[in-house]
């Protein structure tokens, strides 16, 4: 039932415009940041021979790729799941899903994972990107797995805090300011704390995730990002009960 | 499918209540219905048909009472139950973006029809509601009649055992309200059908019994049959060229009451168990009154609210 639920959610997206714009928009920006550090990497590359541990490919042009993409995709998610319930009240189509035979949590599970793989997919158009580095260099892989573990973990955080924002609302425009706000939020919290051992840290999005850009991964930062998106769903899930209830 | 004895009553609703904050928008309505039955619920906008509709299709969590759909309870097991109801909500919950068969393909496995069936089910289901060539069609591109068709044909897709239409023929022509008309009576020989509307012809059209709501109550629950004669034979609309004074019909008419419509036209209410048509004729070649029309009115939907809220006043009274 959840296959059927994710079938028709990426069908309703690649019905739309909304997500070949959203891969193009991305691979446009991606493929500019790729051949500027590429022309850096080569300009720069016979100074770099002297020294005696240099930063490779993958340091120079793979990691900011990486940086670049979880700025985009901070913005472009909400627009994805805006739609996922604000959309469907809107339209008025969410009561076929609610008077069909599938329990909620089936309903949000089922759009959660469509997101997340259109997510995935763009993780593997960027790897791809990196990839064809192997054509004339070589690339950390340790690394490279780490970047995109990293942004997966980070964007199905966006995925479930931003289809939690979509169901609180009719407006789809609504969900989508409100979920920018709540990334940039939890993107930028520890600017607000002066003291590097203050605990907003913790929930710092931007923190969990360097550890991943530096190919350190830690189990905290796993564990940080599991639980955000878990929490999510699950408010999620019960926001859309409780809307039953009192509706 | 079972077919045990509690199973031949497909819904069972008792005393369902539904309060938003303060006001109550359903009090204790209960209805049961047979298979192969149609039911109309009647009432004015506001009355509660939506919200009741709501809570027999699991979209709205009642505040108070309990639904049995083919004897499942609705509130304790509500996948099991809702595969048994098709429902086709005020506005029809269609996706735009998608083609007709997509979308009935969708609904279909939404109400888990299983793969092998699904093609069949969705040319059924097209066929009953005369989508035969539209499969191919963007539903954004469809008229607004062949739209409801589609929400019709999601609705019945898996051949559920009750079917819920909130007010299926708004908005439409007549020639489309003929046809979904045609289409409701022949889905409601071998379905149960719940069906809301304001329009009383409709109900007189399609159903078999009828259940007529009014500020979240059931006013009146009865056969057409009942409802026909509620409505039929309760005042006369009597033309006169020469007319006497109102009052003077009235002493004719064995003490009615008589509203003077205009200077020739008067409506005559009779006493109860009292039919004056036979004095008033009479009455009439006697003293030269100038009979032009002598009619039975049949009462509007709006009096037959009149007359039913009304009456629960004075029986509260």
């Amino acid at each position: 039932m959840i296959r059927t639920i994710i079938t028709k959610e990426l069908r309703t997206l690649f019905a739309s415009p909304l997500a070949w714009v959203i891969l193009a928009f991305l691979q446009v920006i991606l493929a500019w940041i790729f051949l500027t550090r590429m022309n850096f990497f080569l300009t720069i590359q016979g100074q770099l021979a002297h020294m005696p541990n240099p930063p490779g490919l993958t340091e120079f042009v793979v990691v900011p790729m990486f940086g670049i993409a979880s700025i985009v995709l901070m913005m472009s998610v909400p627009l994805l799941t805006m739609r996922l319930i604000a959309e469907e009240r809107r339209n008025k189509t969410m009561t076929m899903l609610l008077s069909a035979p599938v329990s909620m949590t089936q309903i949000v599970l089922g759009k959660f994972l469509a997101t997340a793989i259109f997510l995935a997919l763009v993780g593997a158009l960027i790897t791809l990107m990196a990839l064809s580095l192997l054509m004339g260099g070589k690339l950390d892989y340790g690394l490279l797995v780490a970047n995109l573990l990293g942004l997966l973990l980070l964007t199905g955080s966006f995925a479930a805090v931003g289809l939690f924002v979509s169901c609180l609302t009719t407006h789809p425009v609504v969900a989508a300011i409100g979920a920018l706000a709540a990334f940039l939020a939890l993107w930028l919290v520890n600017i607000a704390a002066s003291d590097p051992g203050s605990p907003l840290h913790l929930f710092s999005l931007l923190k969990h995730f360097e550890g991943f850009v530096n190919g350190a991964v830690a189990v905290t930062d796993l564990i940080y990002f599991v639980l955000l998106t878990a929490v999510f769903l699950v408010l999620s899930i019960r926001r859309l009960d409780a809307d039953r209830l009192r509706a | 499918m079972t077919t045990t004895a509690s199973s031949e009553s497909t819904v069972s609703a008792r005393a369902l209540s539904r309060s938003y904050g303060s006001n109550r928008a359903v009090r204790e309505v209960s209805l049961e219905l047979k298979r192969g039955e149609v039911l109309g619920l009647l009432g004015p906008n506001g009355a509660g048909k939506t919200t009741t509709m709501q809570m027999l299709t699991g979209n709205l969590a009642p505040s108070g009472g309990e639904v049995d759909i083919c004897g499942i309870d609705l509130i304790e097991r509500p996948t099991q139950a809702k595969s048994r109801i098709g429902y086709l909500p005020e506005v029809p919950p269609l996706y735009r973006e998608l083609k007709v068969d997509e979308y009935l393909r969708l609904a279909g496995r939404l109400h888990k029809v299983k793969a092998s069936a699904l093609t069949e089910a969705v040319q059924r289901a097209r066929n009953r509601c005369g989508l035969s060539d539209m499969g191919g069609r963007l539903i954004g591109s469809l008229s607004k009649g062949y739209q409801q068709r589609v929400g019709i044909a999601q609705a019945i897709i898996h051949e559920p055992d009750v079917i819920i239409l909130d007010e299926p023929t708004v908005g439409l022509d007549p020639n489309q309200i003929r046809e979904i008309r045609t289409l409701i009576k022949d889905l409601g020989r071998d379905h149960s059908l719940i069906l809301s509307t304001h329009i009383l012809p409709e109900v007189e059209a399609v159903c078999d019994r009828v259940q007529i709501l009014h500020r979240g109550e059931v006013v009146f629950n009865d056969t057409i049959a009942g409802l026909k004669a509620f409505r039929g034979g309760q005042t006369l609309q009597l033309g006169l060229r020469n007319p006497p004074s109102p009052e003077d019909i009235g002493r004719v008419a064995g003490g009615a009451s008589v509203d003077a419509l205009n200077a020739n036209l008067f409506r005559v209410h009779p006493r109860a168990g009292t039919d004056p048509t036979d004095n008033l004729v009479r009455a009439s070649v006697e003293r030269g009154w100038g009979l032009f029309q002598l009619q039975p009115a049949q009462a509007s939907l709006e009096e037959v609210f009149v007359q039913l809220t009304h009456r629960e006043e004075e029986v509260s009274a």
